[in-house]
């Protein structure tokens, strides 16, 4: 019986195997996420030596399968591994669906989603969530600026703008959970208000070829993106608490994020930070405390044809400013400048007084999505932030607790895209944006107002398209246009009207004389078109990407009113009604090659700037307090030029190096000049050991060496200044410009992975500063008052659950 | 459906949050700044009650024009009582910011900071709480016959204790200088 059983069966297994090896096997492996395809995923059939990986459509095929019963295993590098049973008795097409590792979920999700599909050529570098969760302490620029190119514009050591390639402020565009943050970004004291702990993953876009952002971005954008849902039933989380020597405080970040298989899912996010004044290696740097509480809530629907996204924030940010940086008049300049030490030190205290700044930014958002089968999808965006800006200085008359600046901004923001994408080597993106800003100055500060009341209108069409010529090439282009429209109420001091000769430019935009001032209606119109082409090209391991675009840029408030005195560095900031839109032509390249154990990253670039709008000395003016320095804004053209490289070795499977390097050179073409405020020469190395044995202990050591920048403006000045010994009037040189020397710190941190039960635990011990050196950064506005904060002693816990 | 009822939400969301934005419409107040001085005035009386006068006058503030000094020429060997008062004339009625001054007088010091070349010296007359010179009233006592040039500093949140303060010398004085005038003095 047994013998007839087998007999049987070879029979039917002969007969297969003669009559039927011709079958296929063939299909796609997909995202079962967001139902994108999966490149180079394997599909293996178990118990033969039958394997092939997916093609960069996810498309895999088997010929010559006879019939039978096959077991099919597809794995992808990022993704758990499926096993599928399948009985085979004729040609059959077959897709496998792959859930992600939570660990990677986010990167892999982000990625695709991101410019990595859409704008092939941007020339970008990414953070990663370690990074991020490693800077959970710090701020945005602080964790950015670990990418080469990329750097930071500082007020004192927590106000920190981030700088692309020389330029910040109004000329980076910052993009928070897919909106473009209006948070006064045109002052260079004020950071971001957006909290690291909220990001998954941040992108720079070194340019402006992100149209769909914006067209402004002469510098670049930055993309937060938060924590993607994955589709399945799952609770994820994760605590980071941080505690820091230098400040002696610390900081606490908690995210949540449950998610459903129907695709619904819900997410919060808290943060709370207190630090008290944090201390140069020679004295305590008084008022620089800072606290800050941040939450974040979302839930959304992401169905395979349609989904929304529900977002709210609130980032709440209490910032000590440098006592010692509040100063009266260019004398006190002078005697700061020349004593190198601040005027003020005294005990630490965690209690931030005045001068200080107290900043509400709040963002809700509403998205929704719907998508048509082999067309495309529609996307429609509202959102609505509400900034509301208060900055106290020491004020006589017990009025110190009553602000000097109170502003409330408020943005509202409807966007509609429309993506085209039927075929699978092109797509296309049309949008249309709306935005109306109101900005409201309170005038209970008892100050003038240093931005006035002014609403303002946007419109702006753009559109994009991403073209595959063949495996190896892709174009991308675009272009936008930006109709501004800004129509404010601003009060002139009469003598400051006439000073700027605008009685005879803008005689009709008087709407009412009080006499010493007078009501002005300035309503000004800005046209701006923005265009970009892109282009990767990949041979072998070596990936080429190159861009040209034009970006135009309307003037921002500052630009166009400000008129008034600014204690943190004694001069008088003038705008101009006259300044118009600044237009930038840039070119860049980059080249990336990943072989063997070497990998590296060479971006160069050359940006020409027609009308750059900058802030320059020109004269002084002598007030009741003193003598003050003019500052005033004027077009000029420009031209930036620079390198960033990032080079990487694996020496070993423990071991690896890394250096990172950038340069940019910033012309005043028009006056042949260096500009001002160009980041020096930077230089990181650092190397990580991994030792598998020790728990996988991690140690990482990096070196980073910031030259002196010999190319700068020379902005000095000559002023009487009062000998207070003799009691007689002295011609003073003011050296505003001279940038700090060259430094060199050095720091070190070591980390360790522990697993328990329920969650893995990650402790991180870091010194930074490890020599407690003392110096100075050219890009830190108070670089004038105090050292830079020393040595920093960083414990972290890091729970992952 | 469930698509439009979004839309639906969004588009209320959007004119809620746009109504409430719309108050401001009319004309912005006008600020006549409280903290601004724009007037020094220094009566100086001698023994026999005659009576000298050193003014300066900033009409705009902190904007473009100027400053404005005045002043008397003064008598050679004789000894001044001197007062000093800080005004801010752009606000109606005129703002006496002495009042302030002297409520806060830890917070604040007078300099009166003579040139070499003027012959006179000047000493405090009035104390704060701590026992610090204010500098409100003084004594301007004059030699023989010079010119030259007399600076007066109004210094908020100067450290008093630090040397030579309390003399009236604000080398070391630090704090912010919110009035540095120069009077152009003729001792006769």
């Amino acid at each position: 019986m047994k013998i007839k059983l087998i007999f049987l069966f070879s029979f039917v297994v002969a007969l297969a195997y003669t009559q039927e090896c011709d079958l296929s096997l063939e299909g796609y492996v997909i995202d079962l996420h967001d139902n994108t395809v999966l490149e180079n995923a394997v599909v293996k059939i178990k118990n033969t030596n039958k394997y092939i990986l997916t093609n960069d459509k996810g498309f895999y095929k088997f010929y010559g399968l006879c019939s039978g019963e096959y077991e099919i295993i597809v794995s992808h590098i990022q993704c758990e591994s499926l096993t599928k049973q399948i009985i085979l008795n004729e040609s059959k097409t077959l897709n496998f669906s792959l859930e992600h590792h939570l660990e990677s979920l986010n990167e892999v999700l982000i990625k695709g989603e991101l410019y990595n599909s859409d704008d092939k050529s941007a020339i970008s570098a990414q953070i990663s969530h370690e990074t991020i969760d490693r800077f959970s302490n710090a701020t945005l620029g602080d964790a950015i600026s670990t990418l080469p190119g990329v750097s930071s514009l500082n007020t004192g050591n927590t106000i920190v703008k981030p700088v692309i390639q020389g330029l910040h402020s109004s000329r980076v565009l910052i993009i928070n959970n897919n909106v473009r943050m209006e948070d006064q970004q045109w002052g260079v004291d004020h950071a971001p208000n957006i909290d690291i702990n909220s990001a998954a993953n941040i992108t720079v876009i070194k340019g402006s070829s992100a149209l769909e952002y914006g067209g402004d971005a002469i510098g670049g954008v930055i993309i937060a993106e938060p924590q993607k849902a994955p589709v399945k039933d799952t609770l994820m989380g994760k605590t980071i608490i941080t505690g820091e020597s230098n400040g002696r405080g610390g900081n606490m970040s908690t995210n949540l994020l449950k998610a459903y298989k129907s695709g619904l899912y819900f997410k919060a996010q808290g943060s709370f930070k207190r630090m008290g004044d944090f201390e140069a290696p020679d004295y305590v740097l008084s008022n620089t405390g800072v606290e800050e509480q941040n939450i974040a809530l979302g839930l959304g629907l992401n169905k395979i044809s349609y989904g929304f996204d529900v977002f709210y924030s609130r980032f709440d940010t209490e910032i000590g400013i440098l006592r010692a940086s509040h100063i009266g008049n260019v004398s006190d300049l002078v005697n700061a400048i020349n004593s190198q030490e601040p005027s003020f030190v005294d005990e630490f205290t965690y209690d931030i007084n005045e001068p200080k700044q107290d900043v509400v930014h709040q963002l809700l958002k509403v998205n929704v999505f719907k998508k048509f089968k082999n067309f495309g999808q529609l996307d429609v965006q509202y959102a609505f932030q509400n900034n509301r800006r208060k900055e106290f200085d020491i004020r006589r008359g017990e009025r110190s607790g009553i602000p000097a600046l109170d502003l409330e901004l408020q943005t509202h923001n409807l966007i509609t895209k429309f993506k085209y994408k039927k075929f699978d080597n092109f797509s296309s993106k049309v949008g249309l944006e709306l935005t109306f800003q109101d900005n409201f100055p309170d005038p209970d500060t008892g100050v003038r107002r240093l931005i006035p009341d002014y609403e303002m209108y946007k419109i702006a069409g753009f559109w994009t398209a991403n073209y595959q010529a063949s495996d190896d090439l892709y174009f991308n282009a675009g272009v936008r246009y930006d109709f501004t429209n800004i129509d404010a109420q601003k009060f002139y001091r009469l003598s400051r009207w006439q000073e700027r000769n605008y009685q005879i430019d803008f005689a009709d935009i008087i709407v009412e004389d009080f006499g010493s001032q007078l009501l002005t209606n300035p309503d000004f119109d800005y046209h701006n078109v923005s265009a970009n082409l892109g282009m990767q090209y990949n041979f072998k391991d070596w990936e080429w990407n190159t861009n040209i675009g034009t970006a135009s840029r309307a003037p921002n408030p500052s630009e166009l009113f400000s008129d008034d005195l600014h204690h943190s560095i004694a001069n008088i900031e003038i705008g101009d009604l006259r300044i118009q839109s600044e237009q930038s032509y840039k070119i860049s390249t980059q080249l990336k090659r990943n072989f063997e154990n070497w990998q590296f990253d060479i971006s160069t670039y050359y940006n020409f700037i027609d009308d750059y709008i900058l802030l320059e000395p020109n004269g002084i003016e002598q007030t009741i307090r003193g003598a003050f320095p003019v500052f005033e804004y004027r077009q000029t053209n420009a031209r930036l030029f620079g390198v960033d490289v990032n080079i990487g070795y694996q020496v070993n499977d423990d071991i690896s190096l890394n250096s990172n390097f950038a340069y940019v050179n910033g012309e005043d073409t028009s006056r042949n000049r260096a500009l001002i405020n160009m980041p020096p020469v930077n230089w990181q190395n650092s190397v990580s050991f991994q030792i598998e044995k020790w728990h996988n202990l991690n140690l990482y050591l990096s070196s980073q060496l910031v030259f002196e920048q010999t190319r700068f403006p020379d902005d000095n000045f000559t002023t009487p200044i009062l000998n207070s010994e003799t009691g007689d009037f002295e011609q003073k040189l003011v050296n505003i410009s001279q940038p700090p020397e060259a430094y060199h710190l050095m720091n070190f941190r070591a980390e360790m992975p522990f697993l328990i039960s329920f969650a893995e635990l990650k402790v991180g011990l870091s010194v930074n500063n490890i020599f407690d050196t003392t110096y100075r950064s050219y890009l830190n506005r108070q670089r004038f008052y105090a050292d830079e904060i020393g040595r920093n002693l960083v414990l972290q816990l890091k729970l992952n659950y | 459906m469930k698509t439009i009822k979004l839309l639906s939400l969004m588009a209320i969301a959007l004119f809620t949050f746009s109504a409430c934005s719309d108050d401001d419409d009319a004309a912005p107040q006008i600020i006549n700044e409280e903290e601004v001085i724009t007037t020094v005035n220094i009566t100086l009386t001698d023994e026999n009650g005659n009576v000298k006068n050193l003014s300066l006058a900033d009409s705009d503030g902190d904007g473009p024009t100027p400053p404005v000094a005045n002043a008397d020429n003064l008598d050679a060997n004789t000894v001044y009582s001197g007062t000093i008062e800080f005004l801010n004339e752009l606000k109606t009625p005129v703002e006496d910011i002495t009042v302030e001054v002297a409520e806060e007088d830890d917070e604040h010091q007078v300099f009166y900071v003579p040139s070499s070349n003027l012959n006179t010296t000047i000493n405090y007359n009035d104390q704060d709480a701590t026992g610090n010179p204010v500098g409100l009233d003084f004594t301007l006592t004059t030699g023989e016959a010079s010119n030259g040039s007399l600076t007066v500093l109004l210094i908020h949140l100067p450290v008093k204790e630090a040397n030579g303060v309390s003399n009236g010398d604000p080398t070391n004085a630090g704090g912010e200088t919110d009035v540095e005038v120069v009077f152009s003095i003729n001792i006769q």
